[in-house]
């Protein structure tokens, strides 16, 4: 590889800053008290205690997977704190009032809070309540009677809608992470969108990560009822240094007849740096069920960070006529590792599946794309198209694509295409010699071979996902 | 045109160049003026693409020897995208193709860039939609190519054509065109030549690598060279070409040698 695309994949962690904020943390290590302790300090129902204490049971009894492309040592569960609260901070009246150093934090992002809360139409779900903003969001989102809080208020204010669906897409003995996860979640949000309201505005949960250490066992949870409609952002563009190694979130989402959810996340938590030292582990359980006839739940993802990946955002397809997508970038530089995917599982009949996949690997990095077409006897009509590009950047990482398809009726399509390619000296050579510098080239070429999932995004994410890119792949060069 | 007193844009005084180790060229001098057009044909493998690319700043070749300067500066103190913003233009011989890169997007950004650095005005999409459909029209090329992504499944001769459109656009100082002329029909050739034609002017140059005299039946070399093993080994008028297309190389060659030995 030559100097000029060395140093191109080389670019320093760009949001790498801690921000100090405080909590008190639970002591080390995991055993049922540990479950009830945090029960007791959120005031939880029973129910939930219950749910909790159950999980954990199942964890215990299952064994960390060890099918997927990625490789790191043991991890010691005991050694983990799984409790850290942060302090209330006092309601601030102004702008003014915002700690001066979560401002920087968002300036460091290229993201100025002002700009950013101006963004039209997005609500964001703020923990340092700046009454001007979040009260005028939930004001306007309560009128159309939509709920979107923490998961720690749902738990309080609407139990009964978290007890009739938590846990139903995402069993807690889904998995070892999903099980753990259900046992020890702190925080996420909830989000709930009546029958036949259509939300106003996309939700964003764009701050939380940083002034709330609910990003280790994150618990998402989102409600379609019939004909309703939401597009949720999800994005975590965290400090370099979180205080966990691993983070296990789950989310589930629940469309109901006709109902539609499009749930998109940019992720770009720290990836360790260029030798493969440090790094999150993103270990998340991802699942939408359409529940309902022609619902539908779609998927996007713009996967820049962390030092190992594995993540399916998955689709049941229950409802007849119902949809499923999955649109994903996946990017990995120095030594990450990302073994990422999704699973469609077709049950109703004349469900509808899309997957638009690309991986970008540069570095010594690996990345994989792992996929399941399951389709039930039931699903008669079913149809499923996959596409699944890598490409290349550099002579030392690694692309594999991993598909797995089951059809047990004769009445079913599915396609798959793929493809790997190369950003190749020539490439950069020919840009070169129109006048166009190797960062600007390669942010042509990348832009344009993740193009198909770009536009799924909403406006200003898309816009967001594309610097992110460039902050992984480019940056300045020299 | 060969002008009287013309500045030079190229000087090329005894370039050695390596690609692993191998010794392609060994000792290459060529000068070219303002307003001249030039011609270097020499048989396959001689060192003419190689040379093209060393012009444009490829990385995989060495340069091991000799100087090139170009417009009074020394070429090699500049980045490859900085020589081609100071105005060297190459036509590949074999265009890469950047699927997912959308052609018009391509161009703009390369003609954006170049202007910038030369100082002039930038055009938005719109503008600039109308100003490559003008200079697609010179080359008689369907509005079509702009929405493809670039060089990805064109044809030989239309990737040739979309080379010459960015020259067009770029308006360098000095085009390097290797085998533009290979691949293009009958017809495509002739359009393709009128369109060089029309570029060139007397404040640049054109470099025509070719192996055949019907590019040279329309674009009139001032000069023809003969390139081989590295070198230039005779230099000569248009009618030099004709003389190749009937004779071959072999006797410059020879009559090269017979004179390096005399010299000896
Ligand atoms: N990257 C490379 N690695 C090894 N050898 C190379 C490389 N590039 C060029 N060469 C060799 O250098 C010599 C000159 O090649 P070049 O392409 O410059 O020839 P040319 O005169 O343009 O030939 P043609 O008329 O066939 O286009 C050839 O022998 C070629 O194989
Ligand atoms: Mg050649």
């Amino acid at each position: 590889m030559s100097a000029t695309l060395q140093n191109l994949v080389n670019q320093p962690y760009k949001h790498g800053f801690v921000t100090s904020i405080e909590s008190d943390v639970a002591p080390k290590g995991l055993n049922a008290d540990t479950i009830w302790m945090i029960s007791t300090k959120k005031k939880e129902p029973e129910w939930l205690l219950e749910f909790r204490l159950k999980s954990y049971e199942a964890w215990l009894k299952m064994e960390e997977p060890i099918w997927p492309n990625v490789h790191y040592p043991k991890i010691d569960f005991q050694a983990i704190s799984y409790y850290s609260a942060p302090k209330q901070k006092p309601k601030l009246k102004s702008m003014d009032e915002v700690d001066p150093e979560l401002l920087r934090t968002f300036e460091k992002l290229g993201v100025p809070l002002h700009e950013r809360m101006a963004l039209a139409g997005v609500a964001v779900d703020v923990i340092f309540d700046s009454v001007s903003v979040a009260t005028t969001y939930k004001d306007k989102l309560a009128e159309v009677g939509i709920i979107f809080c923490s998961m720690s208020e749902a738990v309080l204010d609407h139990p009964e809608l978290v007890q009739k669906y938590l846990g139903t897409v995402i069993p807690s003995s889904d998995n070892f992470y999903a099980a753990l996860n259900s046992a020890v979640f702190t925080d996420g949000s909830f989000c709930y969108i009546p029958k036949g309201v259509k939300c106003p505005m996309d939700l964003s949960t764009y701050f939380r990560i940083n002034t709330e250490e609910s990003g280790q066992f994150e618990r998402t949870l989102i409600v379609a009822e019939e004909g309703a409609s939401v597009s949720y952002l999800e994005g975590c563009t965290a400090p370099a240094f979180s205080s966990n190694q691993l983070h296990a979130a789950v989310v589930e989402l629940v469309a109901l007849d006709n109902a539609d959810i499009k749930y998109s996340t940019v992720q770009n938590w720290y990836a360790g740096d260029e030798k493969g030292v440090g790094g999150i582990y993103n270990f998340v359980t991802k699942r939408g069920l359409a529940k309902g006839v022609n619902s539908r739940i779609s998927w996007t993802q713009v996967e820049t960070g962390s030092a190992i990946t594995w993540k399916y955002p998955s689709c049941v397809l229950l409802g007849d006529n119902s949809v499923g997508e999955f649109y994903s970038v996946a990017v990995t530089n120095h030594y990450q590792q990302a073994d990422t995917g999704t699973k469609m599982i077709h049950v109703g009949k004349n469900t509808r599946s899309t997957i638009v996949s690309k991986g970008i690997s540069a570095g010594h990095s690996n990345n994989s794309y792992r996929g399941l077409v399951k389709v039930a006897p039931s699903a008669t009509g079913a149809r499923n198209y996959s596409q699944c590009d890598s490409m290349l950047v550099g002579q030392n990482s690694g692309a594999h694509t991993f598909p797995y398809i089951q059809v047990a009726n004769n009445s079913s399509q599915i396609e798959h295409e793929a493809s790997t390619s190369k950003i190749g000296e020539d490439q950069l050579f020919y840009f070169a010699q129109r006048g166009i510098d190797a960062e600007a080239a390669v942010s042509m070429i990348i832009n344009g071979f993740c193009k198909d999932v770009f536009q799924q995004l909403p406006m200003e994410f898309a816009v967001e996902a594309t610097a992110l890119l460039s902050f992984k792949l480019e940056g300045s060069v020299g | 045109m060969i002008y009287p007193d013309s500045k030079i844009v190229l000087e090329v005084r005894g370039l050695c160049a390596t690609v692993n180790g191998t010794e392609i060229l060994k000792g290459l001098d060529l000068t070219v003026r303002r307003g001249e057009v030039h011609a270097i044909m020499g048989p396959n493998g001689s060192g003419k693409s190689t040379f093209s690319k060393i012009l444009a700043g490829h990385s995989a070749y060495e340069v091991t020897g000799g100087s090139v300067m170009f417009e009074g500066q020394n070429l090699f103190d500049l980045a490859p995208e900085e020589r081609a913003r100071a105005g060297v233009f190459l036509a590949f011989q074999y265009p890469i193709e950047i699927p997912g890169v959308i052609n018009s997007q391509f161009l703009r950004l390369t003609y954006n860039t170049v202007q910038t650095h030369r100082g002039k005005e930038e055009l938005d999409p719109l503008e600039f939609d109308d100003y490559v459909r003008e200079k697609m029209k010179l080359l008689e090329m369907s509005p079509d190519f702009l929405e493809r992504s670039v060089n990805e499944g064109f044809s030989g001769g239309e990737k040739k054509r979309n080379e010459i459109l960015q020259m067009a656009m770029l308006d360098p100082r000095l085009a390097i065109l290797d085998e533009t002329d290979s691949g293009l029909d009958i017809d495509a050739l002739r359009i393709v030549a009128n369109g060089v034609n029309q570029l060139a002017n007397k404040d640049n140059a054109i470099v025509l690598v070719t192996h055949y005299q019907r590019l040279l039946n329309y674009i009139v070399p001032d000069y023809v060279h003969v390139m081989e093993a590295g070198r230039i080994i005779k230099t000569g008028g248009k009618e030099l070409a004709l003389e190749l297309e009937s004779r071959g190389y072999d006797w410059v060659g020879v009559e090269h040698k017979a004179v390096a030995g005399a010299v000896a």
